[in-house]
């Protein structure tokens, strides 16, 4: 019989309505807090040198937001975000890719960029945003991109990149179809992954997102980051039933949910779900759940609404230490060294943030660069009649006034 | 009367609203025991209790959707949108239903009772997404009125009155002015007409018109001219639809000359409503053309924020330009 419907039928003569927590989604966990590989856990397949970048990964993105939120209070950069006690959820995940798969971050996730490649450097020329950004000083400090490295500009509008890496996820699929049959003729090379955070899973974006890539089988990995807090609105004021993984699972995607925290958890889920994303051609869910150990970004105070004793809880459980414990014991990390990288570390990032700061910003004509293609008439006008102002009155704008031509 | 800031004083309304009807509610991201991103919601939950003042899941789609639903039933419904960049996800709801509720249904159901707040508009070091003035937008939908307050005192009685109008509202907070903003506000009710400009400032020579934080631009504006010897009729449109035709052209006629600054995108702005309008009814009456210093038409930037904004010196080189055509 053809079941139009497209659902298992079932029959049952039993009035009986199903709770959402009644999938039991078990979080995988592999580590253990002092470095252990857990009883009947087994660690994912991960080579040393891997392993040692994400490590560095870790550290470097948890000392750039320890300074970065101290230039912030200096007044020296107006806005920052750190990813405090997320740093293993989006370091391993990231890790787990290939160099040239797509990352579509929501922009919590600078690990991500920084294990491609992202340099000291040009992290701070987005943060001062002056003429070297990349985005050339059109939007806030932490909305990084870089073409280079496959990380697609980050939009501050929540929920807007997950149907978009639906699409983009897509057309990397669509490139291994075969003409004929219709059919996948080799495997997908590459896939995209996509965060966002328990909150931005609220909005419309991420129900069509989901919807679109689930019916049209799109490679990509959904990787919700369940910190539970979006700024002020703990989780369970944002959604009832079982997470954000119970929503995978209900649009009929692969799903898993893991320990955030945890490294190596987060690092073997992401190579399975790669792999299920290149082979079957279709989307991925994983949900991390680990804790915003941070304020939401510099403008906010989470004095004003969780207590102290609560992030007190979660500080303990260090996901950069707990994998430090691990490489410990694999033998793949020198204390000492370590300890000297890190003072180095914060010297390096000291010394670029005082280079950063003196570069000057962007020139005049990229206020009109790029909302089209080439400027239409009517923008090119105005640009000439701002010019005009300009020259007639230095003064007054001084960070582009001595370089009009 | 008491000192206030902005805030305190769109706080104060909001608690007579909520004094006045047992079912009003308020509504949106953050806004529950927070008091929302920038506080204006402060104390109400404890005041009034979780049904009533809550944090929503983030989705400004279902804010919107939940708030035309709770309108509709007859209560009061207070929305906010935590900053105006991100009504666009509601554009929807606000647009093909708030605004045509009462038109479809011949008057058998309206959303008379929802307000909507926001922040909008830039001088904050936002960038693209958090500077926005999407007035224009909304400007274009019959159905919906869109109100600017300038100050405290304003803020109160034009908030009052969008509450108590029978059309659904959007009130557009001019963020920069939030705490910057600070005056005498009568702590007991009071409104201030929806749909009526006030002129703050009479004069002779041109007219400036704008509305919410621009106002304080073409103030600056004003004051520079007067020093060289030009008289400026300043005027604050307050309401952006219904907006008020007969103040402006009145003004228009005395000083035949008329200077329009907002903050959005010049191209389809709603200066160019204005512009149009004013063409038509004060036209013999005209001693050069209608100049909007506005926007430019790009996003609203991050570095070049400075070049990008109507200020003063544009104002003022348009006012010169004006009285010496
Ligand atoms: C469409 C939209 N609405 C509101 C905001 C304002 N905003 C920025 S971040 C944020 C909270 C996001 O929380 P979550 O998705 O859980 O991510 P987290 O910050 O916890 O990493 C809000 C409400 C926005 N950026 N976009």
């Amino acid at each position: 019989m053809t079941n139009p419907n497209n659902i298992s039928l079932n029959i049952s003569h039993a009035l009986k309505f199903i709770d959402s927590h009644a999938l039991d989604i078990p979080m995988l966990t592999i580590l253990g807090d002092n470095g252990e590989v857990l009883d009947g856990a087994q660690a994912p397949d991960i080579d040393k040198e891997t392993a040692q970048r994400l490590y560095e990964t870790m550290r470097f993105i948890r000392l750039l937001d320890e300074r970065m939120q101290a230039a912030q209070r200096q007044g020296r950069v107006s806005f920052y975000m750190q990813c405090l006690g997320e740093e293993a959820a989006i370091t391993a995940s990231a890790a787990a890719l290939k160099q040239d798969d797509m990352i579509m971050a929501q922009y919590r996730e600078q690990a991500a960029i920084a294990y491609r490649g992202f340099t000291l450097e040009q992290f701070m020329n987005q943060l001062f945003s002056n003429e070297k950004d990349l985005g050339k000083g059109r939007q806030m400090p932490v909305h990084y991109g870089s073409k280079e490295l496959h990380y697609l500009t980050i939009s501050s509008p929540l929920g807007t990149q997950i149907p978009q890496a639906t699409g983009y996820a897509y057309g990397q699929k669509l490139k291994h179809i075969d003409k004929e049959t219709g059919k996948l003729d080799s495997e997908i090379d590459n896939v995209t992954i996509c965060y966002f955070g328990e909150g931005a899973a609220s909005e419309g974006d991420f129900h069509a997102g989901l919807n679109m890539a689930a019916v049209h089988e799109a490679p990509v990995i959904f990787f919700a980051r369940n910190n539970g807090y979006a700024i002020s609105t703990p989780a369970d004021e944002q959604f009832k039933g079982d997470g954000i993984a119970s929503r995978g699972v209900g649009y009929g995607i692969k799903t898993i949910r893991v320990d955030g925290a945890d490294a190596l958890a987060v690092f073997a889920a992401t190579q399975a779900a790669r792999k299920i994303a290149v082979e079957n051609g279709e989307p991925v869910l994983i949900e991390s759940i680990a804790y915003r150990l941070g304020a939401h970004s510099t403008s906010d105070d989470p004095s004003g609404y969780r207590s102290k004793e609560e992030e007190a809880a979660f500080k303990a459980n260090c996901p950069i230490e707990r994998f430090r414990k691990w490489l410990l014991k694999q033998g793949w990390l020198d204390e000492k060294e370590d300890e000297a990288a890190k003072d180095k570390i914060r010297e390096d990032i000291l010394a670029a943030v005082k280079v950063a700061e003196k570069v000057q910003k962007p020139a005049l004509e990229e206020l009109v660069s790029d909302v089209y293609d080439t400027p239409i008439p009517a923008l090119q006008k105005q640009y000439e009649e701002l010019k005009e102002h300009i020259k007639q009155h230095p003064d007054a704008y001084p960070v582009t006034a001595g370089r009009i031509k | 009367m008491a000192k206030m800031n902005m805030l305190h004083a769109i706080n104060s309304a909001l608690d007579i609203t909520m004094n006045e009807h047992p079912q009003a509610c308020i509504f949106g991201e953050d806004v529950g025991y927070f008091g929302g991103v920038f506080r204006a919601t402060s104390g109400l939950q404890e005041k009034y209790g979780k049904h009533r003042v809550f944090n929503t899941p983030l989705t400004e789609q279902g804010i919107l959707g939940f708030a035309n639903g709770l309108a509709a039933f007859g209560a009061p419904a207070l929305a906010e949108i935590q900053f105006a960049d991100y009504i666009f996800p509601a554009f929807d709801q606000i647009v093909n239903e708030s605004a045509k509720f009462r038109y479809r249904s011949g008057n058998e159901f309206n959303v008379g009772n929802l307000t909507i707040r926001t922040p909008y508009g830039g001088g904050i070091a936002g960038g693209l997404y958090h500077s926005q003035s999407p007035e224009a937008y909304f400007a274009h939908t019959p159905g919906l009125k869109l109100v600017v307050p300038r100050n405290p005192y304003q803020a109160k009685g034009l908030l009052r009155a969008c509450i108590k109008d029978d059309n659904p509202v959007i009130f557009f907070e001019p963020k920069r002015l939030y705490r910057a903003s600070v005056g005498e506000v009568p702590e007991e009710d009071y409104t201030i007409e929806i749909g009526k400009a006030e002129v703050v400032k009479t004069g002779s020579d041109v007219t400036l018109l704008a509305w919410g934080a621009q106002m304080e631009i073409i103030e600056q504006a004003a004051a520079k001219a007067e020093e060289a010897g030009i008289s400026c009729e300043v005027i604050d449109l307050r309401s952006i639809l219904p907006w008020d035709v007969d103040t402006v052209a009145k003004s228009v006629v005395k000083t035949g000359r008329l200077i329009v600054s907002h903050e959005a995108p010049i191209t389809n702005g709603f200066g160019a409503e204005i512009a149009a309008t004013i063409q038509q009814e004060c036209f013999l009456h005209l001693e050069s053309p209608i100049a909007r210093v506005c926007g430019l038409d790009t996003p609203y930037p991050l570095a070049l924020e400075k070049e990008y904004v109507p200020d003063a010196l544009k104002v003022f080189a348009a006012i010169k330009k004006s009285v010496e055509f």
